[in-house]
């Protein structure tokens, strides 16, 4: 790529890399100031989009510490006073800590479920030559392009006779399920680019192969478990279609189902301000979270798109 | 070791396969059959009606409203949240001042930016739509209030509740949450785009709508088709349903102005006690997901080009 040869001599006092200068005086002035235009441009967008998406969660913030009276009348003055009670009455007897700790249980169990059993699954699919092979892999990832709602119909009456609707583990098998079509897409293709040499020693040295599976190839498969691992969780712990529809029991509500609900139940009881507490308690930890494995969620969101 | 590779292979794959074919394919499978019965749902007693469904669905007004929402959502959200990212991330990657030595450069503060959009894509759905039903409430809302402080107190539409607008509203939101996503992932693949090439355009005075059209889409149009398939299929799927059922009078009101096709299968299956029709109604929004992606598959498909 290097073209040294061509430019003649004199071009060779001017930087390589600055194209605008070798333009002449009155051309270069203007491209600058067209650039300065844009420049104001593009950054006045970029601006402009960040406080889009900034100022409603700010507002939710805010709101969340002001009362009743001052939400309803005006929605964009700061808080008289720091209204902490909303917080805590959200927490007690908004039942939001039941929503929180049903949905750690049912992502914890659903996550570990998914990596372990996507995992064997990929491992299996991208390392082993046997009939259906290829026949098992697609229908793992065509489960990704049809839309689930389809499928939930007959799924209530499967759980319902399984006796598992309303239950916190037919939630996490159910959760299990339909995840494994991206995790086992994504594993697949990443156990395929893991050396095969090392298994293989592993094998000569007389291990089995589900040994050599828990001992060498799952700990050689980390940043892709870690990846996927991100992905699910994420998913899985804002889920609203597949609870709304399999989980209806108020006991066993997950967040976002049981702050909707707690939306539409509201009506009657006018708690405006405990409504938004909850809101923003949902909320913190996620983008919390994300705020600090910032680098590690965008991958691992982006790398299945990238592929 | 032959007999224990194979015992080891159907040892891995029961699990996932088992749950797979259980809580997903077999829910499918029994949808389509479903779709051809009068079954109630409520009790186990149905019979086979052939086509009744199919031909009372095309009689349905509702279910046209809904197929016509779900198109427009298919059609035109891709495109706006794939414009506005693609600008924003060509923005952030190559919209910087010139610098010294550097053909292209970011903005200042790029990575900050990149933060800051990604936000709405780690919280759920369900909490996005219960803030922005707050943001547009005519009477406490956020977003009458500020028409009201810049002096456009005469403008105070009554967004969800005006049946002319609250479509786009539900889209809007929509918007909202989607945009950062595709601007990281956009990003990444813009950063993999050789810095040579826009060297070499801006040498032979290309603009940056030129490089931009001329350079960075073609380069980067495998990611976009993929993001555009994904975002088609996410607008049709859960993230429609969500939306329109939190945020909507009714839901899907006021006057099915708002409903989608997979919140109608819902509201038939679970609401009505017809989910034989529901299958029918799940079967056409499946149609209507295959055509899209098989349509985008066509439509997009160029030269792969190697860099």
């Amino acid at each position: 790529m290097k073209t040294t040869d061509t430019p003649p001599p004199p071009a060779e006092t001017v930087p390589p890399r600055m194209p605008s200068a070798a333009a002449t005086p009155t051309a270069a002035t203007r491209d600058k100031k067209t650039g300065g235009v844009l420049n104001v441009f593009s950054h006045g967008m970029l601006v402009v989009w960040a406080v889009l998406v900034v100022a409603p969660l700010l507002w939710a913030v805010m709101t969340s510490f002001k009362d009743d009276h001052g939400i309803l009348t005006s929605p964009w003055s700061l808080p008289n006073h720091l209204h902490f009670e909303n917080w805590s009455r959200a927490w007690s007897q908004a039942h939001m800590s039941d929503y929180f700790l049903n949905t750690v249980i049912v992502v914890a169990c659903s996550l570990f479920g998914t990596l372990l059993l996507g995992s064997m699954a990929a491992y299996v699919l991208a390392r082993f030559e046997f009939p259906g092979n290829r026949f098992i892999y697609f229908l793992f990832i065509g489960g990704m392009s049809f839309p689930v709602i389809l499928a939930l119909v007959p799924l209530f009456y499967v759980l319902q006779n399984l006796t598992l609707l309303n239950t916190i583990h037919g939630l996490i098998l159910v959760y299990i399920a339909y995840s494994l079509p991206f995790t086992v897409f994504f594993l697949t293709s990443f156990f395929r680019t893991l050396p095969t040499s090392v298994a293989e020693a592993a094998i000569i040295d007389g291990a089995s192969h589900t040994r050599t599976f828990f001992q060498v190839m799952l700990p050689m498969a980390k940043p892709g478990l870690i990846s996927v691992g991100i992905f699910n969780f994420l998913g899985q712990w804002n889920q609203y279609l597949l609870p709304t529809v399999l989980n209806t029991n108020p006991d066993h509500k997950v967040l976002s189902q049981g702050l909707v609900e707690l939306a539409t139940s509201q009506g009657y009881k006018g708690d405006y301000s405990g409504l938004f507490a909850g809101l923003v308690m949902a909320m913190l930890p996620v983008l919390a979270a994300y705020i600090i494995f910032q680098r590690q969620v965008v991958a691992g969101l982006t790398a299945g798109a990238l592929k | 070791m032959q007999h224990g590779k194979y015992r080891f292979i159907v040892g891995f794959l029961i699990v996932p396969l088992a749950l797979y074919a259980i809580f997903v394919i077999w829910p499918f499978v029994q949808s389509i059959f479903y779709s051809f019965t009068n079954w109630s749902g409520l009790s186990p007693n149905f019979s086979v009606t052939g086509l009744d469904n199919y031909q009372r669905m095309i009689h349905d007004s509702t279910f046209w409203a809904s197929f016509r929402h779900s198109v427009i959502y298919v059609l035109v959200l891709p495109l706006i949240v794939l414009a506005i990212a693609l600008f924003l991330a060509f923005m952030l990657n190559v919209g910087g001042r010139r610098k010294r030595g550097a053909a292209v450069s970011g903005v200042q503060g790029a990575p900050f930016y990149k933060i800051v959009y990604f936000f709405p894509q780690v919280l759920s759905i369900a909490i996005v739509a219960l803030l922005f039903q707050f943001l547009y409430n005519p009477e406490s809302g956020a977003l009458n209030a500020f028409l009201s402080a810049v002096g456009l107190d005469s403008v105070q539409p009554e967004w969800l509740g005006d049946p002319s607008l609250a479509l786009w509203c539900v889209m809007a939101v929509l918007v909202w949450s989607q945009v950062g996503f595709f601007v990281v992932l956009f990003s990444a693949g813009m950063a993999s785009i050789p810095k040579d090439f826009y060297e070499a355009a801006l040498l032979d005075g290309a603009s940056r709508a030129t490089t931009f059209f001329r350079i960075t889409l073609p380069l980067l149009w495998d990611t976009v088709q993929s993001g555009w398939v994904y975002m088609g299929i996410l607008s049709l799927g859960a993230e429609s349903f969500a939306v329109t059922q939190i945020m909507t009078a009714g839901p899907g009101g006021p006057a099915d102005s708002t409903n989608v096709l997979s919140l109608y299968v819902y509201q038939k299956a679970f609401r009505d006690g017809q989910a034989g029709y529901a299958t029918t109604i799940g079967v056409a929004l499946l149609i209507v997901t295959l055509l899209f992606a098989g349509g985008v598959l066509r439509v997009g498909r160029r030269e792969r080009l190697e860099f």
